[in-house]
């Protein structure tokens, strides 16, 4: 696609409906940036990813098929649409994303701001809760039925611990969700 | 939905309000134990809206939310919802279930199946940042005693798209910046923008361009970097400088091209209190210019808070719901064109 005032390759797409006529713009970064028209928001972090995957070259293939333990979503999915599936994915290509965030949040590595004021317990919770569900799935998948009753016992504990009930809500939910697969 | 036509807080002055339009902070949160908007599925995303209701509506802040289903709304009730700035486009024109907690006063909103499940936002006139990041923390911390956000110590507040992890914040201001425009000097704020790894978007945010010389500037780091470090970058550097370009050049404009002046700011005026088919972009520059004039004392028989008003009364979906139907960009033009010159006369 090339853009409509030069015959650079267009960077900025965008369809606009304006009093219902359809509009749709293409133009190239100079040209975007003239006409005012902002870049769409994943563009930094779209071409960070690109430059990534040449730089990675050959070896990336087997690190792009991993898929997040919470959501399914594999790296290359992540390449795709610039957007993780859920928070876990965090987790699950820290390695990966890790040098994509430093470039993209400039030079910054670590969280220095605020903390959720129930963060202490609620992290510790969250983490408890996944590895016990990670083990419960474990022991079913290996038919060990009473190490898995005794696993549903213990996370039904855990669940009674929260202070507020939409807490233990999540929690409940998050403990009976089975990992989506594609 | 209950949307009078009275002028939102957007016709009211503020602080530094010959430069600053309005303030924004908004917060990028996400529930615990869900995948991510994008990801979820349907039935995921109606228990995310169920669950942020009972979350907003049981809280503190319940007593003087609104809480109005986007995906039952009117798009007209949508357009005007984008118009006042409460929700983004992306989730106006969604296809999925979504809402919007809106306070009384339309300073507070709270999106809901945005690109993360909760964004909330504070919005207000002039330069009052400060004020606005107070609060937001306010109604986060309210948020925060009915549900877990997603947050890792390394990451801070998980996000869906990694742009926006750490503190989740955005802050942005709205500057009006006719003289820098007309001076040609624009890009000098878009270059001190760039260094500050600031964005500088249109009237409308995120790919929307920028009418009438309305500029939008956020942070684009939201890592690294706490809360109070960001506020102070902004009210300490960034807008006492692109304020200060712009009343450098407004003086060059008094001092050295009076005539120049004086002709773009009454020609603006002549054009809005005659023409009978006015197009939205076209209002937005002519008003632009008038705003600038009455700034500058060259127009003395226009008020300053007509003016704002206008700028919001001339949006698609305020002149639908001031003549009560769906119009074509046709009578859209016409309809705009008559309700200018009737706030001019
Ligand atoms: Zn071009
Ligand atoms: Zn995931």
């Amino acid at each position: 696609m090339k853009c409509d005032i030069c015959n650079k390759p267009a960077v900025v797409h965008e369809v606009t409906v304006k009093n219902g006529v359809t509009k749709e713009i293409h133009l190239c970064k100079e040209h975007a940036e003239e006409a005012g028209v902002a870049m769409p928001t994943h563009q930094p972090i779209n071409q960070l990813l690109t430059q990534f995957v040449m730089s990675q070259g050959g070896q990336s293939s087997e690190s792009s098929r991993k898929s997040c333990p919470g959501c399914g979503t594999t790296f290359s999915q992540f390449r795709q649409t610039g957007t993780l599936g859920c928070p876990e994915c965090y987790d699950a290509f820290e390695e990966q994303l890790a040098p994509l965030i430093e470039r993209a949040q400039n030079g910054a590595t670590h969280h220095r701001g605020k903390v959720p004021k129930r963060a202490g317990d609620s992290l510790d919770r969250t983490v408890i809760i996944r590895q016990l569900t990670k083990e419960l799935d474990q022991a079913v998948t290996a038919e060990q039925y009473e190490r898995a009753a005794e696993l549903r016992d213990r996370l039904r504990h855990i669940d009674e611990t929260p202070a507020s009930p939409q807490i233990t809500k999540q929690a409940k939910r998050k403990a009976k969700r089975p990992p989506k697969k594609d | 939905m209950e949307f009078a036509s009275k002028g939102s807080w957007l016709s009211e002055g503020g602080p530094e309000a010959d430069v600053v339009m309005s303030c924004r902070v908004r917060a990028a949160r996400n529930l615990v134990g869900f995948p991510f908007v994008a990801r979820a599925s349907d039935a995921e995303r109606h228990e995310l809206v169920h669950i942020a209701k009972q979350v907003v509506l049981d809280s503190e802040l319940g007593q003087e939310m609104i809480w109005v289903d986007l995906a039952k709304a009117t798009s007209r009730d949508r357009q005007l919802l984008v118009e006042r700035h409460l929700i983004s486009r992306h989730l106006a024109e969604a296809d999925m279930p979504r809402a919007v907690a809106v306070s009384e006063d339309e300073t507070l909103s709270i999106m809901i199946n945005e690109e993360d499940h909760l964004r909330m936002q504070l919005i207000a006139p002039g330069f009052r940042l400060a004020e606005l990041v107070e609060q937001i923390e306010k109604v986060d911390e309210t948020l925060e005693q009915k549900t877990d956000f997603a947050f890792s110590s390394r990451w801070g507040y998980l996000t869906a798209c990694p742009t926006n992890v750490g503190t989740g914040i955005r802050l942005s201001v709205m500057m009006h910046l006719p003289a820098l425009k007309l001076t040609n000097e624009i890009e000098r704020v878009r270059r001190a923008a760039k260094d500050l790894h600031l964005a500088v978007r249109g009237y409308y945010g995120e790919g929307s361009e920028s009418a009438g010389d309305f500029y939008q500037i956020s942070n684009q780091v939201t890592l690294g970097q706490s809360e109070s470090e960001l506020l102070e970058e902004f009210v300490q550097v960034v807008l006492p400088r692109v304020i200060d370009y712009e009343h450098q050049s407004r003086k060059i404009l008094v001092e050295r091209n009076t005539n120049l002046l004086d002709d773009r700011v009454h020609r603006a005026l002549a054009v809005l209190r005659s023409a009978r088919l006015l197009g939205a972009e076209e209002a937005m520059k002519h008003l632009s210019r008038v705003r600038l004039g009455i700034h500058l004392r060259r127009l003395q028989d226009v008020q300053l808070d007509v003016i704002n008003r206008l700028l919001l009364q001339i949006q698609p979906g305020h002149l639908q719901l001031h003549i009560g139907a769906d119009l074509s960009p046709d009578r859209l033009r016409e309809a705009r064109a008559n309700v200018v010159r009737k706030a001019l006369r």
